[in-house]
């Protein structure tokens, strides 16, 4: 199988995608010429000509808003937001109206359209550019949110996001962009709301996302040589999200830690430590359940501040002995 | 009360007369205009300086860099007051520069250092000095523009007399805020100077493609804004429009709408390799049109400077900013203890 980068993966599925479906179509800023700011639609204005690569104005909530009124007619839009930050100019879009439209028309309505993000931090670019917002998007039921850790989750996601009849928001990670994996070139898809154990393990369950993952598993393997079995299980998709394989795996285990870049206060962490305690499984917990979420801060400029903001593979060793040797 | 100038008539570019008139006009004194030729020659230096730094690999983070758009920094900080508020936008040091900032301290912020004006949260995205009523540099597009209602409501509400610059980008211009914030200004008749820097690219986006009719200036017509559209390549012409739009601000009247057509030299940002844009167009601003070399060769030809003070000016402009980069260099890390610091909630 080749071995391609998580960009060029996202961007695979895009290209067969609209080489498949002539429904699908891009917009976006800086997605032409340009081929976006961090290179992903590198060609695509080329291959599919200006009517199928919309380069936009610099206007998210209108970019956001094209895509469902596009949607509504049966059309299939991928928008880029640049950075996942800009969501936020999109929201009343996303989270009123896209959310919303197929309850609240009683299952007449359907809008079947992605929007692109890049979040997170690493790269240097402050406050406004570096967020992880997706614990707020799991706060809109109606929007689906797809978090891909790896080159091969990234593509089958994609694909399957296009094809689903709802709005999607897929975020990616920029940091991961040129991380390698083995990608298949054809056509598959994975399942949304499905995680993935990406590494088994009978000693605790580490639950992450994206960035999180490559983290977890680079320490799981560390302290395999030690003994420490780590079992990495991946939501993939954050809504829906799939607490049964969590719910298995800790029962296995008998010990929990989540682990996410996203603020901890309101994280997604909470969310998946109250299926487990409040389930039967608690009756085969061992040691108190920890969470390791990004620090309650926005993110600094300084890069040594910026890596002491989000959690880090020695934060997340910390955490695991803690629990495995028993310590509070 | 509208003019557009800003497409530059080509004949206008280089004529010494005009120049020479408009002086007279505007009453500029020697040292004013010895002045904005200093301050253009310290920002072109800042930012060759940023992107030989960044280059070195001493920057972790971002940077928007505004080589080529000095004159209109130069022509606004003439034409205010050091009191007057600043919103600016991620293209923002000129402007800072322009408006007395220390550089030492902007030079440590870009470079991230505990001594800068952000102690190394913000970098050269988020520069600001709330002591001299700078409010800041944004990294959200379009986020400032209607913040200056608010500023511009304060304003108002405490009767005083100065008034809110707000610089933005052609590109910003298209966010939906700025339609919001044009009808709010203009109906609370708020102290507001709208400057729309007018690169011709916002990102990668030319501004043909972007805006469905230009001038940018002339939307400010749909909530009764006066404005005016100008060579921002001009120093003395930004400097003609400015101070007329000041001066109706303070008055009383309300706000105003200046855009300015510039050029920016670099790319957008550290990633840019400038395929959107052909070499040629790029190399005409720079030979043909470039800010300071007009202004030096009026200069010259007036008398106002000879050769040698030109260069020894420039020479001065350039130590500040190697100066800066010792003070900088030499400036430690935030602490790692220090992380939770400036966080309430
Ligand atoms: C809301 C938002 N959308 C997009 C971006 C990414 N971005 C940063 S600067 C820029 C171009 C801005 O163009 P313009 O306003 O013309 O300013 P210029 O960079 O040309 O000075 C873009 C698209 C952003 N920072 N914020
Ligand atoms: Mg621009």
């Amino acid at each position: 199988m080749p071995e391609i980068t998580y960009l060029e993966a996202i961007r695979q599925a895009l290209w067969q995608e609209m080489k498949r479906d002539e429904r699908v179509f891009l917009l976006g800023e800086d997605i032409g010429r340009y081929g976006g700011a961090f290179g992903l639609t590198h060609g695509m204005l080329d291959e599919f000509g200006e009517e199928r690569v919309l380069e936009t104005p610099i206007s998210e909530a209108t970019i956001v808003a094209t895509a469902i009124g596009a949607a509504l007619l049966g059309m299939r839009p991928v928008a880029e937001l640049m950075f996942m930050d800009f969501v936020l100019l999109s929201l009343d879009q996303l989270a009123n109206q896209a959310a919303k439209m197929h309850f609240m028309f009683g299952g007449r309505a359907t809008v079947p359209m992605v929007v692109r993000m890049p979040g997170g931090s690493g790269s240097g670019a402050a406050s406004q550019h570096s967020q992880s917002l997706e614990s707020v998007l799991m706060q809109f039921p109606g929007l689906i949110v797809i978090n891909p850790s790896t080159p091969y989750d990234a593509k089958g996601l994609m694909l399957s996001a296009i094809r689903n009849p709802n709005p999607v928001c897929f975020v990616e990670h920029k940091v991961l962009y040129k991380m390698k994996g083995e990608v298949p070139e054809g056509d598959y898809t994975i399942p949304i709301g499905v995680a993935e154990i990406k590494r088994p393990g009978r000693d605790i369950t580490v639950v992450a996302n994206n960035v999180m993952v490559i983290k977890a598993l680079n320490v799981a393997e560390k302290l395999s040589k030690e003994g420490i079995e780590v079992e990495v299980v991946d939501p993939r998709t954050m809504l829906p999200l799939d607490t049964e394989t969590i719910l298995q795996s800790v029962a296995r285990t008998g010990r929990l830690l989540v682990v996410h870049e996203a603020c901890q206060t309101g994280g997604w962490a909470g969310e998946v430590i109250a299926s487990v305690v409040g389930s039967p499984i608690f009756d085969y917990i061992d040691a108190p359940v920890r969470r390791l979420g990004g620090k309650d801060i926005p993110i600094p400029y300084n890069r040594i501040l910026e890596k002491a903001a989000v959690p880090q593979e020695a934060d997340i060793e910390q955490e695991i002995r803690a629990s495995v040797e028993g310590r509070i | 009360m509208s003019k557009d100038k800003g497409k530059g008539s080509e004949k206008d570019i280089g004529s010494h007369k005009l120049f020479d008139k408009r002086v007279k006009q505007l009453k500029m004194s020697d040292d004013s205009l010895i002045g904005l030729y200093r301050t253009m020659c310290t920002v072109r230096h800042f930012e060759y300086m940023a992107d030989k730094l960044y280059a070195a690999g001493k920057v972790h983070g971002t940077m928007h860099l505004s080589a080529g758009q000095e004159a209109v920094a130069a022509g606004i900080s003439l034409a205010v007051q050091p009191d007057d508020y600043l919103i600016n936008h991620h293209r923002g040091h000129g402007h800072f520069i322009a408006k007395g900032a220390d550089i030492n301290l902007m030079m440590a912020e870009f470079l991230g250092k505990d001594a800068g004006y952000n102690h190394g949260r913000g970098g050269s995205m988020h520069i600001a000095d709330f002591q001299s009523n700078n409010l800041g540099a944004n990294g959200i597009v379009g986020g400032g523009i209607p913040q200056a209602v608010g500023v511009g409501l304060a304003l108002k509400m405490q009767k005083r007399k100065e008034i809110c610059v707000c610089i933005f980008g052609d590109g910003a211009a298209n966010e939906g805020v700025f339609h919001e914030a044009m009808n709010m200004v203009a109906l609370w008749k708020l102290p507001v100077l709208y400057i729309c820097e007018n690169n011709k690219y916002g990102m990668s986006m030319d501004v043909d493609r972007a805006v469905a009719k230009l001038p940018i200036a002339q939307r400010a017509d749909a909530y009764g804004i006066p404005w005016a559209c100008v060579d921002g390549n001009d120093v003395v012409e930004v400097y003609d429009a400015m101070k007329t739009a000041v001066e109706h601000i303070r008055s009383g009247k309300g706000p105003y709408f200046v855009e300015a057509i510039t050029y920016r030299y670099f790319g957008h940002s550290k990633s840019d390799r400038n395929l959107y844009r052909p070499k040629e167009e790029i190399e005409d601003w720079k030979q043909n049109r470039d800010p300071i070399m007009r202004f030096t060769k009026h200069l010259l030809q007036s008398e106002i400077i000879d050769e040698g003070q030109a260069q020894e000016i420039n020479a001065q402009a350039e130590q500040v900013i190697i100066k800066a980069v010792e003070f900088a260099e030499a400036s430690p890390e935030p602490d790692v203890s220090t992380l939770m610091e400036y966080v309430y909630a």
